[in-house]
């Protein structure tokens, strides 16, 4: 990886947990995933102001058995996939938003 | 339904968690749909901080897709206030309209708040048809043009054409008007009860014939082979199968704050404006008693030999006066479907025949002539 990457969830989309995934709908194109518990870890991490190594390396490293080099490829994936479908914003510095989803207020 | 959404639904529904809610957040309305359920009198309506509140309970208890509909939606003054405060709360927000009210700005603003679909009822390509129905003259022009600013717009539009008596031949030009719009259709043969369980809006239902035909039209039903197949005999696991999801991962709220299962199932279970939303979902004894019900539980439908592939509504059988019972309507359009008819017409046609007979015994009392006479003429409307 370049540098430091953050990331914002996208005001255009629909989400909502369950049980221990996560639902979200592109409201561009109607896409819908569902995110598996570490891919939800990330989403609910996506503030724009915490960069993925810190996301990984905080919270996916000490919740799963896997090296730090491992989980930040594999985070940066599952990101710049996201990304594409709108669902995502990445940027190489914070990102800076006005409103709160629900979720982030948590 | 997406393979995903379906692993979801079905999880839902295992996990208990109300995924789907239709809420309507007004009965009013600026047409008078000759087939309408409701009674479009405000006796109520929630506040725009009544319905606000909820929208937050109903984010934590885990609803995901939320059907706006009523009435007609953009009666409320408030309404993007709401829409955008389900957008603000991450549900995936479903419109029902029949958009008469949506110009180029409305179609901006519903594009920017980002609503997953809007759905709009179109029942004819003829205006002399569909104003007939709306008893508003020059609906259908004002919804076709509100279809052409969403659609310029990107957003997903479907036109859900209503079949009854009066339009049902026009469905093959409202799916025209559909494809040179650029939108979806969907087609509903089935007119309900009013909410106040009057059934005279039944007798709009299309007959026999015209239900047979659309059935075997292959754009409405692709593999008409296997819709009119022979069901396959009953097993267990569909017998201790729920019959719908209502109540299970589905609700409905009404802009007064009932609760019911479902839009076509009013069984009072509740009001969020003396109870919490989840307490409601999670409590209600007649939520549970609708929950508690199996394929199996149902006295004449489980040993019918429609029983794999009916569409049974148990919302309509509870209007017919049981929810365990039948609704003769799906029984109709199974029988359409599979050319099998239901125990409950089977019942129903022996009921008909021992009641002329008891007609001809009894003579002259005038008053067991009548009500057996009104059976009958029930039996020959359902038909």
């Amino acid at each position: 990886m370049s540098g430091e990457i953050y990331l914002a969830r996208s005001k255009s989309i629909a989400a909502r947990m369950l049980g221990d995934e996560m639902m979200v709908m592109s409201s561009r194109d109607s896409t819908l995933f569902s995110l598996n518990p570490v891919a939800s870890i990330i989403w609910n991490a996506a503030d724009g102001l915490t960069s993925l190594n810190e996301i990984v390396t905080t919270r996916i490293c000490p919740a799963f058995d896997v090296e730090v080099n491992d989980a930040l490829r594999d985070a940066e994936t599952f990101a710049r996939e996201l990304a594409e479908h709108g669902i995502l914003l990445l940027s190489e510095a914070p990102i800076e938003r006005s409103g709160h989803s629900p979720q982030e207020r948590k | 339904m997406s393979v995903l959404l379906g692993e979801i639904s079905d999880k839902a529904m295992r996990m208990g968690v109300p995924l789907n809610v239709h809420l309507d957040i007004t009965y009013r309305c600026n047409e008078r749909c000759v087939h309408c359920y409701l009674d479009h009198d405000d006796h109520g309506e929630m506040t725009t901080s009544e319905i606000k509140k909820l929208l937050k309970e109903m984010a934590e208890a885990g609803v995901f897709i939320l059907t706006l509909s009523g009435g007609e939606i953009m009666m409320r003054k408030d309404f993007f206030e709401i829409l955008e405060y389900a957008r603000e709360m991450t549900f995936v927000v479903k419109l029902k309209t029949n958009a008469i009210l949506i110009r180029d700005r409305e179609a901006d603003r519903i594009r920017e708040l980002g609503a997953e679909s809007i759905q709009i009822s179109i029942y004819s390509h003829r205006p002399e048809v569909h104003d007939a129905i709306t008893k508003v003259p020059g609906s259908l022009k004002r919804s076709l043009n509100a279809i052409r600013f969403l659609k310029s717009k990107g957003l997903h539009v479907i036109i859900a054409n209503v079949l009854m008596k009066g339009c049902a031949q026009d469905y093959t030009g409202v799916r025209a008007l559909a494809a040179e719009l650029g939108v979806e259709t969907t087609l509903d043969p089935m007119i309900t009860p009013m909410m106040d369980g009057s059934r005279s809006t039944l007798a709009l239902n299309v007959d026999r014939g015209m239900l047979k035909q659309i059935f075997a039209d292959p754009i409405f039903a692709p593999d008409v082979a296997a819709m009119c197949a022979t069901p396959d005999p009953e097993d267990d696991s569909l017998m201790g199968s729920v019959p719908c999801s209502a109540g299970h991962s589905a609700c409905y709220v009404s802009p007064y704050g009932d609760v019911y299962p479902c839009v076509q199932f009013p069984f009072p279970s509740g009001n969020v404006r003396r109870q919490r939303f989840i307490d409601i979902w999670n409590h209600s004894e007649q939520l549970n008693e609708v929950r508690s019900i199996r394929i199996r539980d149902l006295p004449n439908c489980s040993a019918c030999g429609n029983v794999s592939s009916c569409t049974r509504c148990p919302g309509l059988a509870y209007m017919e006066g049981n929810m365990r019972g039948p609704s003769t309507q799906d029984c109709e359009r199974s029988f359409m479907l599979t050319g099998i008819e239901s125990v409950n017409l089977q019942n129903k046609r022996a009921g008909a025949t021992a009641g002329l007979v008891q007609i001809r015994g009894l003579g002259g009392n005038s008053t067991l002539v009548n009500i057996q006479a009104g059976a009958a003429m029930a039996e020959g409307t359902s038909a």
